[in-house]
């Protein structure tokens, strides 16, 4: 077992976990928050996808106990209050989804792409939107959202 | 995933007396390829030694080549100025491994020391003649790949850094497998005041080597039209669901010539 202690969505948490459990496991069994999704568990399809120390992680390839103190921020964790993150906001108006299984990757990817260049070009958030997998196949509407976010966030 | 014990390093030492005391360790750099094999029980280590806080992520200039240390991470050699200065190539490089989850996390010692057969990290070293520092020795790129998933690589060694000498000109084009963007295909090309160096990953049949004759065709006519259709041979390379060995050579020709073209 590890103890260990991180922050997610802010707060301060600290738990015995088996040494190897995986970040998505621990998030949505023992921290409840079911809104990081596993998909393909085999590190292609970015469902689970939430931010460590900011950066884009896919949580189902890592251990929590590697995260001794890391900062870890899920899509239960963006909004304000009820009001939306421009990301989530963008997504809603733009219809970026059709099933949903996808969305919380694909916004936790989104937001990490749009913080690190808010000028992206179409092939860019294409690109950059490459760990993420959206089965319904619809991409053309999160590529519009992103863009519409982009604009938002202050691009 | 097996049960096992985890253990953070606090410097490679550590790290080095952790392993030597565990029955069958493995070290954890990024965990993007050892973290999916734990998950699909292919590994049973009994413990993983952490080597993300031995200190092994600073990338620096000494002239005539670039230091890179092991843990250093995709995202990190990508963004990197230096590195953009001196090799844009690597920076390129970097840049495209996988996606930017992996490349967030994924690091360079990580992919040399796994040295799959379609990593991208392995041609930029032995198209550079790079060499890979451990805790003990240094180890040149000829004398460090020996064979698929294999290095030189002693029990217990741990790689520190890894330089890569600056070439005059070099790029890296792969082609990459759409749904696992594994390189089907990639070359590098590094043009040297002494010569040009060709490695190509992801078709051999014992991982990265150089390719002796596009070295000889480029130092010959450095241009992409030195490479005619049917100079690269297919003895010798991978078959799979993904690609022939006829296609993958004929991948390499084409490949080359975009690498050529892009080194300007």
């Amino acid at each position: 077992m590890q103890t260990i202690t991180m922050k997610v969505n802010g707060v301060s948490t600290s738990c015995d976990v088996p040494d190897n459990t995986l970040l998505v496991s621990f998030l949505r069994e023992t921290m409840g928050l079911t809104g990081t999704h596993i998909g393909c568990d085999t590190s292609q399809c970015g469902a689970c996808v939430v931010h460590v120390n900011g950066k884009s992680t896919k949580s189902c390839t890592i251990l929590a106990a590697q995260l001794e103190g890391a900062e870890v921020t899920t899509i239960e964790g963006i909004a304000n209050g009820d009001e939306l993150h421009p990301m989530q906001q963008a997504f809603h108006e733009n219809h970026g989804l059709q099933c949903g299984f996808c969305t919380p990757g694909m916004v936790m990817s989104a937001i990490e792409l749009v913080e690190k260049n808010k000028n992206l070009s179409e092939r860019e958030i294409r690109e950059g939107l490459e760990g993420n997998i959206c089965r319904c196949t619809g991409y053309h509407n999160i590529v519009k959202s992103v863009q519409d976010a982009a604009g938002k966030m202050g691009g | 995933m097996y049960s096992t014990k985890y253990v953070k390093a606090k410097d490679i030492d550590d790290a080095a007396t952790i392993m030597a005391s565990a029955e069958d360790g493995k070290f954890l750099a990024g965990g993007m390829t050892l973290i999916p094999t734990l998950k699909q029980r292919l590994a049973n280590p009994d413990c993983l030694v952490d080597l993300s806080a031995c200190g092994l992520s600073a990338i620096n200039d000494d002239g005539s080549s670039i230091r890179i240390g092991a843990m250093t991470r995709h995202v990190d050699v990508a963004e990197s100025a230096l590195v953009q200065k001196a090799i844009p190539a690597i920076a390129d490089l970097a840049g495209h491994i996988g996606d930017r989850q992996v490349r967030n996390h994924g690091t360079i010692g990580g992919s040399l020391a796994n040295n799959d057969p379609a990593a991208c990290y392995p041609a930029a070293l032995l198209a550079l003649g790079g060499t890979v520092h451990t805790q003990n020795r240094s180890i040149t790129a000829e004398d460090y790949f020996d064979g698929m998933f294999e290095t030189t690589l002693e029990e217990g060694e741990i790689i520190r850094e890894v330089s890569l000498p600056k070439p005059e000109k070099a790029a890296y084009v792969k082609f990459p497998n759409p749904a696992s963007r594994y390189a089907m295909v990639g070359v590098f090309v590094a043009k040297f005041a002494d010569g040009v160096r060709v490695a190509v990953t992801g078709a051999g049949e014992d991982g990265v080597f150089r390719a002796s004759d596009l070295e000889a065709a480029l130092d010959a006519n450095f241009s992409a039209d030195a490479i005619a259709d049917g100079t690269v041979s297919a003895d010798g390379l991978m078959s799979d669901i993904h690609a022939s060995a006829e296609y993958r050579a004929h991948l390499i020709g084409e490949m080359t010539r975009r690498a050529v073209k892009a080194c300007g």
